[in-house]
């Protein structure tokens, strides 16, 4: 692989480190949300039973393939969305005042707290089965989602004055404007955002399968709900299966769907100069061989042509050339209409709910967000000691990367949560297990951001740098002082930005874990996330998930913005 | 086709374009009145900053103006000019698309059938000399021919008034050159539809060498300070002598703009009047460009001459030349540029000396006084970074701010006025004995 470009890998987080108003009113459209699912799931039917899972070895491929649809399902979802909110973000200025920084909060949420919410309120409306499948659709989306929305809208605000220009002056309707520049100046960006979301969504899927919500037992057909299953029976053998089967999927869809999408985007580089490395798939040169592919484009010509004309009528001529122009419709009002009733919604259901926490939950609560701080702090440290040396090796040694790049590739996509059930089988038994466990799933999750980061900076360090510092004959410590740290700085924080963010979300998982039928449970904030669903008490639930909300929100805001900034204005390599 | 009787096709009244709200609004280019007539091949030229380029985008309708009239044809201008093409500076040409694609896209979009198009655009590509690199991506081309596929484009479009914007300026000498030529002869052999051409261009001999008439602009704020006819029969010959004594007078209308000591320094930030903004000139490029002056037997060189002689660009040679007048080091005459004896010595001095002189010089600059008591004033004798950009974003518009602080940070350490600590963002006034 080669190592993915700054602009196709993490976004940019948005220049606003202050905690402003919007961002309160922001708070407020969450907690509504929140609330009005809660409300709503209290017409959900009282006793749920899932289908059985069954464990043969037989039964996998049906439920890989069952994984691998909800999946494509909440992708397809992902991109839809990504491209319609992130093209009105980047053309109504007055929409994009409250879209991205909802954005920036939206994916601040912890996840799973959002699933009992999802569920209740669609078994209150849907037959059960079709309500617990949205449910993990919604689930894996609201996963996938926000990386590629917002690389997206960056690609849409970034393309080159001259280019955009042209597309004005050649009077391009705002559909040719779509598919000849902006979808392919984007295309890099959101098929590399598509590969973290697909890994992301794999992390969800494994916790999203099944569920126990007192009485009711939602469960899918599926390879998460295997290996829970198979964990909760403490099945060694059917583990290893299904930890089998993942890896396979994950190798497969690696070569047959994103390695030749990767090969046909490289022309989309907006560079002038032929790369040195074209990124290769043997699937994508067996598809241009095929005779097959010419009678397709054959076929689809005069359809392509048809629908062409049509979406030229339905999306003419731009008023304005430039993102960001000042254009004027009724949607963003409307939008702002939409907002304000979720925010009284969420003050008057949220208010209510909150009304019932005591102050010694709202102390188990602030307790444990300092928990949680602890581990992800440790888990970002223990990240950062190995993969720093390693990220540094491989980044600066191409016959070390050709040979660790494809391997710690596949380590990196298989889902943390897979390999939980494992973890603690081993570590229960240890004192002070399920802390460690906690920890230990936390940098499972969050230590490739880094890793990546790391390789894709030391890379980048110029060869020219290199030899100085061999000139002046600085060793060791010196060494990494004065070049390799410095240049990687950057690239860390942009890494830790994501992990840590990664890792507030994974400690929902982390920190209470039923196994062999007993629940277990160690002291955190995501744990009284997740120990307030198992009871049912919504209050405690809206509590905690605030509390998170807040506290990541603030982290990022006042910590990781200011370090990111310092990041850009003096360790940047140019 | 040097006439300029043909029907008015562009009419600009009274332009503007202000950017900003109150304060901090800042003015690209104002009181703009200018006509192209058919037949005609106008070129617009002046330093980087002058707002040619925004005028080039407020005539073909890229940009609406925030005041005044733009007619075509005489009808007011609303959105973008269909009559109108630019070929662009960078090309702007869609890499992904291959050269027969990022032609024929200019015809798609205007509603030919695919097939129409695709055989439109094989013919211009022969016309313009890329016959066989029809299937040729972008990349794999050379600059040049880059710039003729962007040309074919804009051909494609059947525009009648062709922009180019600063279409050569990318390229490399030779490839200009020879593109130069071939654009005329597209313009002079008047078989394409084309009525008239606007080019925007920083090149004085490049703009002699093609138009028929010269519009000089001038920055702070942008606005026509001439207008040159040029009779000149094609094919143009830059050694002729009338050609030379064009040049020489086109630079002198761009260079030779004395004035007053109150306008020439302008007033102090935040004071009313308009403070002079610090043209962006290094100062080892400034010293160097006085002693090879200075090394000159006359100790004057024509401006035209020194831009060839040190391989310098015209904007980069403008504002050298600037940061010398506004120094007193040398000035500039008919197109002369004449080093005055503080520049000689400035020149011939040691590296010491010279930061004395420079300092000497700075201190009378009414941004560097102000600047000064400004650090002064404040407690620790040292003063935030942003605190002076806000300050001065009341006089530029906030890039141009940075810029002018960039540089006035430049100009004070060199001259050892102040000092600069990048990691906390401060400046600071040097304690009176540093030891060692």
């Amino acid at each position: 692989m080669t190592a993915p470009t700054r602009r196709g890998f993490t976004p940019t987080p948005p220049d606003r480190p202050r905690v402003t108003g919007a961002d309160g009113i922001i708070l407020l459209v969450v907690v509504g949300l929140l609330a009005l699912g809660i409300w709503a799931g209290e017409f959900a039917p009282a006793e749920v039973r899932g289908p059985q899972i069954s464990l043969s070895i037989n039964a996998l491929p049906f439920y890989a393939l069952h994984s691998v649809g909800r999946m494509a399902a909440a992708y397809a979802l992902s991109l839809v969305f990504t491209l319609i909110y992130g093209y009105i973000a980047a053309y109504n200025p007055r929409a994009e005042r409250v879209l991205m920084p909802l954005l920036d909060v939206l994916q601040s949420v912890p996840i799973l707290s959002f699933l009992p919410v999802v569920l209740l309120s669609l078994t209150a409306i849907l037959p059960e089965g079709i309500a617990v499948e949205l449910a993990s659709i919604v689930l894996i989306f609201t996963s996938q989602v926000w990386n590629m929305t917002f690389a997206w809208y960056q690609s849409l605000t970034t393309v080159p004055r001259e280019l955009r220009e042209a597309s004005g002056i050649f009077r391009f309707t705002r559909w040719r404007r779509l598919t000849t520049l902006e979808v392919p100046f984007g295309a890099l960006a959101l098929i590399w955002n598509s590969m973290m979301s697909w890994a992301g969504g794999w992390f969800f899927l494994m916790a999203a399968e099944i569920f126990t919500l007192g009485a009711r037992d939602f469960r899918l057909p599926g390879l998460g709900a295997y290996l829970q299953t198979a964990a909760n029976e403490e099945n060694l053998a059917a583990i290893g299966y299904g930890i089998a089967t993942l890896i396979i999927v994950i190798v497969l869809l690696d070569q047959l769907v994103w390695r030749p999408l990767l090969v046909w985007a490289d022309r989309f580089k907006l560079e002038m100069i032929e790369s040195d490395n074209p990124p290769q798939s043997w699937f994508y040169d067996l598809l241009q061989r095929a005779a097959l592919k010419d009678a397709v484009a054959g076929v689809f010509a005069l359809p392509g042509r048809m629908f062409d004309a049509l979406m030229d009528r339905l999306l003419p001529l731009p008023r304005n050339v430039g993102a960001s122009a000042n254009s004027s419709f009724g949607v963003g009002w409307l939008f702002l209409g939409g907002v304000a009733v979720a925010a009284l919604t969420g003050v008057v259901l949220g208010g209510r709910l909150l009304l019932q926490v005591s102050l010694d939950q709202w102390i188990g609560i602030g307790m444990g967000v300092g928990a949680t701080f602890l581990r992800v702090v440790a888990a970002l440290m223990i990240a950062l000691l190995w993969t720093v040396p390693l990220g540094v090796y491989i980044g600066t040694q191409p016959r070390a990367a050709a040979v660790l790049q494809p391997l710690v590739q596949i380590v990196a996509s298989i889902p943390a949560t897979a390999l939980f059930p494992v973890l603690v089988l081993a570590l229960l038994a240890a004192p002070g297990g399920l802390n460690i466990a906690a920890v230990l799933l936390m940098l499972l999750g969050t230590q490739w951001y880094l890793l990546f980061n790391v390789i894709a900076g030391a890379a980048a360090i110029p060869q020219d740098l290199r030899y100085t510092t061999d000139l002046l004959q600085l060793s060791g410590w010196q060494r990494w002082r004065t070049l390799i740290l410095p240049a990687l700085f950057p690239y860390l924080i942009t890494g830790m930005i994501t992990a840590s963010g990664g890792a507030w979300n994974a400690s929902i998982v982390a920190e209470y874990v039923v196994f062999g039928g007993q629940a277990y449970q160690s002291i955190g904030v995501g744990a009284q996330i997740t120990s307030a669903t198992a009871d049912g008490d919504y209050p405690r639930l809206l509590a905690a998930t605030l509390a998170m909300v807040i506290t990541v929100v603030m982290i990022n805001r006042l910590v990781w913005r200011r370090l990111y900034r310092l990041a850009e204005n003096v360790y940047r390599m140019e | 086709m040097a006439t300029s009787t043909g029907a008015v096709l562009v009419e600009l009244r009274n332009v503007a374009q202000r950017y900003g709200r109150g304060e901090k609004r800042f003015t690209a280019i104002e009181h703009i009145n200018l006509s192209i007539r058919e037949g005609e091949f106008v070129a617009l030229l002046g330093p980087s900053g002058c707002g040619k380029s925004t005028l080039l985008r407020i005539i073909t309708g890229l940009n609406r103006p925030s005041e005044g009239e733009v007619r075509y044809r005489g009808k007011p201008l609303n959105g973008v000019n269909p009559y109108a093409t630019i070929v662009f500076q960078s090309f702007a040409l869609f890499p992904w698309l291959t050269v027969e694609a990022n032609v024929a896209v200019a015809m798609r979009a205007r509603g030919v059938p695919a097939e129409q198009a695709h055989a439109r655009a094989v013919e211009l590509i022969d016309l313009v000399g890329l016959d066989g690199f029809e299937q040729a991506y972008p990349r794999e081309l050379s600059g040049g021919m880059r710039q003729k596929v962007g040309i074919a484009r804009a051909l494609a479009a059947n525009p009648e008034l062709l922009c180019l914007d600063e279409p050569f300026s990318a390229l490399d000498v030779l490839s200009a050159e020879t593109l130069r030529g071939e654009v005329l002869e597209l313009w002079t052999g008047g078989q394409l539809q084309i009525r008239a051409v606007l080019m925007v261009s920083h090149n004085i001999e490049e703009a002699i060498f093609m138009a028929d008439r010269i519009v000089v602009m001038d920055k702070g704020p942008g606005r026509i300070i001439a207008e040159v006819p040029v009779t000149l029969p094609h094919p143009r010959d830059r050694k002729a002598e009338a050609f030379v004594a064009l040049t020489d007078r086109v630079y002198g209308i761009l260079m030779g703009q004395t004035q007053p000591e109150h306008v020439e320094f302008g007033t102090e930030p935040g004071q009313a009047g308009l403070t002079r903004a610090l043209p962006a000139a290094e100062v080892t490029e400034l010293a160097g460009l006085l002693e090879h002056v200075n090394s000159t037997p006359t100790e004057r060189d024509d401006i035209y001459q020194l831009a060839e002689d040190l391989g310098l660009d015209f904007n980069n040679l403008q504002a050298l030349i600037e940061t010398a007048e506004l120094l007193g080091f040398a000035r500039v005459e008919t197109g002369d540029l004449i080093i005055t004896p503080l520049g000689e010595t400035f020149a011939d001095a040691s590296i010491l000396a010279r930061k004395e002189i420079f300092a000497s010089r700075l201190r009378r600059l009414p941004f560097f006084r102000w600047m000064l008591r400004m650090i002064e004033a404040s407690g620790e004798r040292s003063l935030r970074r942003e605190v002076l950009l806000t300050a001065l974003e009341r006089d530029f518009p906030p890039g141009e701010a940075e810029q002018q602080l960039d540089i006035a940070s430049k100009w004070g350490r060199y001259a050892e006025l102040f000092g600069y600590d990048d990691a906390q963002g401060r400046f600071f006034l040097e304690e009176v004995a540093t030891p060692a």
